[in-house]
């Protein structure tokens, strides 16, 4: 691709939106996070349309990746049509002219999400891109980035192994509930963005390679295919998912398409009942398709 | 039930955005003589809001400036934030060379470290000491009164021959000594923060970029702090200067200096404590410098303080926040933080279920009822 500025026809806008220099900055930052696994590569983050927060860092990862005949699918909590997720591929489709979007996992080239990994597993052919609010997991022993920046140099993540221990020792449990830090390649330790336990050891061995982007801390990095991710934890105090069994120690089902191995919304109805149903939509419909099928017609 | 809600999310915020277009157009209603606010009616009688929304925004485009405020109804951060993302779409073509603002076009110039100065203060257009009384003939003013006015001061305006340059204030105190010299500054290439991501410890010139196109209260509140004492600048202003500045680009032919246009801009430099050297130098007074686009003074004095008191921080190490670089330069922009505080406002369930777990968890293991 040439860095010449080129407007698309009939848009006020570059392909993209961002300019030709822009998405080779970010490309590159790219190249470097997946060379160096876990690292988190400082990247001049544009100001995007939609607000820090919003997923700035995942759009210009996306924007910077997008080319003719990517099939893109957006997801926020998991759901397509999570407001935010809407606003983000709407603004993909206005910005990018002749991709295709799709809410089916298994049809998406590129998967821009905020909170959740698919549960069905990505392919070699698959790029996901995680939205991030806090790319540095050190961020709560350290709130100085010029120091944090020589403990990741050092893989000195004694303060982080302590504060699970003292967890441990006030709770007799680790309390992080979600972005839980994660070993890369045997050294950095990664924020893995805001996703549930649950999702973190999908991040091992996956065969999709997971871009990490954080815009308003201009920061990018990759768990890249075949990589080790491994939860921190301790030999005796093991890493645990969330628990979603009922008081009988059964484990609860989806509302919804019944299935009892993806990770749940809980709902509470107007009488403070409580019911379960998945939280990635795609999975949901599948496993209805898929129950359909196996009855031999459309229920 | 519950799915349902979350589908629909694109006509919940097509929704959004049309009863937001009513609110701008509601005047309208069974009213004929109600009148889209005209963009130049912004930039000539709001032009205040247009001055920080070109100075947050990080862009001179007054036009653009005027779109951005009209279209957020008169919000300074979502106006600031529109005109920035804009900005995101235009690459950089070309860089200009250290500008001499003792070169600009003043509206308004004071000192307030001496009586006269040379070239002389002009008090220019300021609300400094006017009566903060509500004018309430401004309540129905008509348009041949509001003509009026303009046309009257220019004719009762005395012709003035003003010279086309100040001297700087600070140049006579340099010339005596009293301040360290220019020269070794000017040679660095300015950091461009556009272009690059603050990695710390980052140049005075990436901290003086930032604090340009900070957010006025941000800026205004941390100087603040280090103003009533968690710091100890004690600044007194030198010199503030308001006015037009000759914007020179190397021609795209010749290479050649050439004057594209002017920005209108506030520049204020203040001069604090003297520091005795180290070396045993003499001691001198220390300088802390602030210019941004638009006629924004506030922000020109706080970013002056900021300046000095981030210089003596990473001289010194930092012992308030307003010298710490990382805490100042990573939190005063007005896009960045307005974002996360609003991002609170998407759905953020997955995590809450994974807070539920944690809190149940640990509950249930301490013997409580989960």
């Amino acid at each position: 691709m040439n860095a010449m500025p080129h407007t698309t026809r009939g848009s006020a806008y570059n392909f993209g939106f961002l300019d030709e220099y822009a998405k080779k900055e970010i490309r590159r930052a790219v190249l470097k996070a997946i060379a160096i696994p876990g690292y988190q590569v400082p990247y001049a983050s544009r100001e995007m349309p939609m607000g820090r927060g919003f997923g700035t860092g995942g759009l210009q990862l996306t924007l910077a990746l997008i080319g003719p005949g990517e099939v893109v699918k957006v997801i926020d909590q998991g759901a397509d049509d999570s407001v935010n997720a809407v606003n983000l591929r709407q603004f993909i489709e206005m910005t990018c002219p002749g991709i295709a979007t799709t809410t089916k996992t298994a049809e998406s080239t590129l998967i821009q999400s905020r909170h959740r990994i698919p549960e069905q597993p990505l392919t070699a052919t698959q790029i996901l891109v995680l939205q991030v609010p806090y790319p540095d997991p050190l961020v709560v022993v350290e709130p100085s980035e010029d120091k944090r920046k020589v403990m990741h140099g050092e893989a000195d993540y004694s303060r982080l192994l302590v504060k699970l221990y003292e967890d441990i020792v006030q709770f007799d449990e680790i309390t992080i509930s979600h972005r839980y830090p994660t070993r890369i390649n045997g050294h950095y330790v990664i924020d893995p963005s805001p996703i549930p336990r649950w999702d973190v050891p999908r991040l091992n061995d996956a065969a999709a390679l997971t871009l990490f982007g954080a815009g308003r801390e201009k920061k990018i990095y990759a768990v890249p295919p075949h990589t080790r991710a491994e939860p921190l934890a301790f030999s005796d105090v093991p890493f645990r998912v969330e628990d979603f069994r009922d008081a009988a120690g059964r484990r609860r089902a989806c509302a919804r398409c019944g299935c009892t191995d993806s990770f749940l919304d809980e709902f509470v109805g107007d009488a403070g009942s409580k019911t379960y149903q998945c939280s990635d939509s795609d999975w949901c419909d599948e496993q209805l398709l898929q129950a359909e099928h196996a009855q031999g017609e459309p229920a | 039930m519950s799915y349902v809600a979350i589908k629909g999310g694109g006509r919940a915020i097509a929704g959004a955005a049309a009863v937001t277009e009513y609110l701008r157009t509601e005047q309208g209603l069974d009213n004929p003589a109600a009148e889209p606010l005209a963009i130049d009616a912004i930039l000539h009688q709001l032009r205040h809001l247009v001055d920080r929304v070109v100075s947050e925004g990080g862009v001179y485009h007054p036009q653009f400036a005027a779109l951005a405020v009209k279209q957020s109804l008169g919000d300074t951060l979502e106006a600031a934030f529109a005109l920035r993302a804009w900005r995101s779409t235009r690459p950089r073509l070309s860089a200009t060379p250290p500008l001499d603002t003792s070169r600009m076009r003043l509206i308004r110039r004071i000192s307030s470290a001496f009586k006269d100065i040379p070239g002389g203060q002009m008090l220019g257009p300021t609300p400094d000491y006017a009566l903060r009384l509500l004018r309430l003939e401004l309540m129905d003013e008509s348009p041949e009164a509001f003509r009026a006015v303009a046309r009257d001061w220019l004719e009762n305006c005395p012709e003035a021959d003003l010279p086309d340059s100040f001297p700087k204030v600070l140049d006579a105190l340099r010339a005596e000594g009293l301040l360290p010299p220019l020269g070794a500054v000017r040679d660095e290439a300015p950091f461009d923060i556009t272009r690059e991501p603050l990695v710390f410890p980052v140049p005075r010139s990436a901290a003086l970029s930032t604090l340009a196109r900070a957010e006025t209260g941000a800026l205004l509140a941390i100087a603040y702090s280090n103003m009533r004492g968690y710091g100890d600048v004690h600044p007194t202003v030198a010199e503030l200067r308001v006015g037009y500045l000759p914007v020179l680009l190397p021609h795209p032919v010749t290479g050649e200096l050439t004057e594209a246009g002017e920005v209108l801009m506030t520049e204020c430099e203040v001069v604090a404590m003297f520091e005795a050297d180290d070396a045993g130098g003499k001691p001198m007074f220390t300088v802390g410098y602030g210019a941004c686009f638009g006629h924004n003074e506030v922000k020109a004095i706080a970013m002056a303080i900021l300046d000095r008191a981030l210089q003596k921080g990473m001289q010194d190490g930092p012992e308030n926040p307003s010298e710490d670089p990382e805490f100042v330069l990573l939190h005063v922009d007005g896009v960045d933080s307005m974002g996360f505080a609003s991002h609170y406002k998407m759905p953020h369930y997955v995590t809450f279920q994974s807070d539920l777990d944690r809190l149940r968890t640990t509950r249930q293991k301490s013997g409580e009822p989960a």
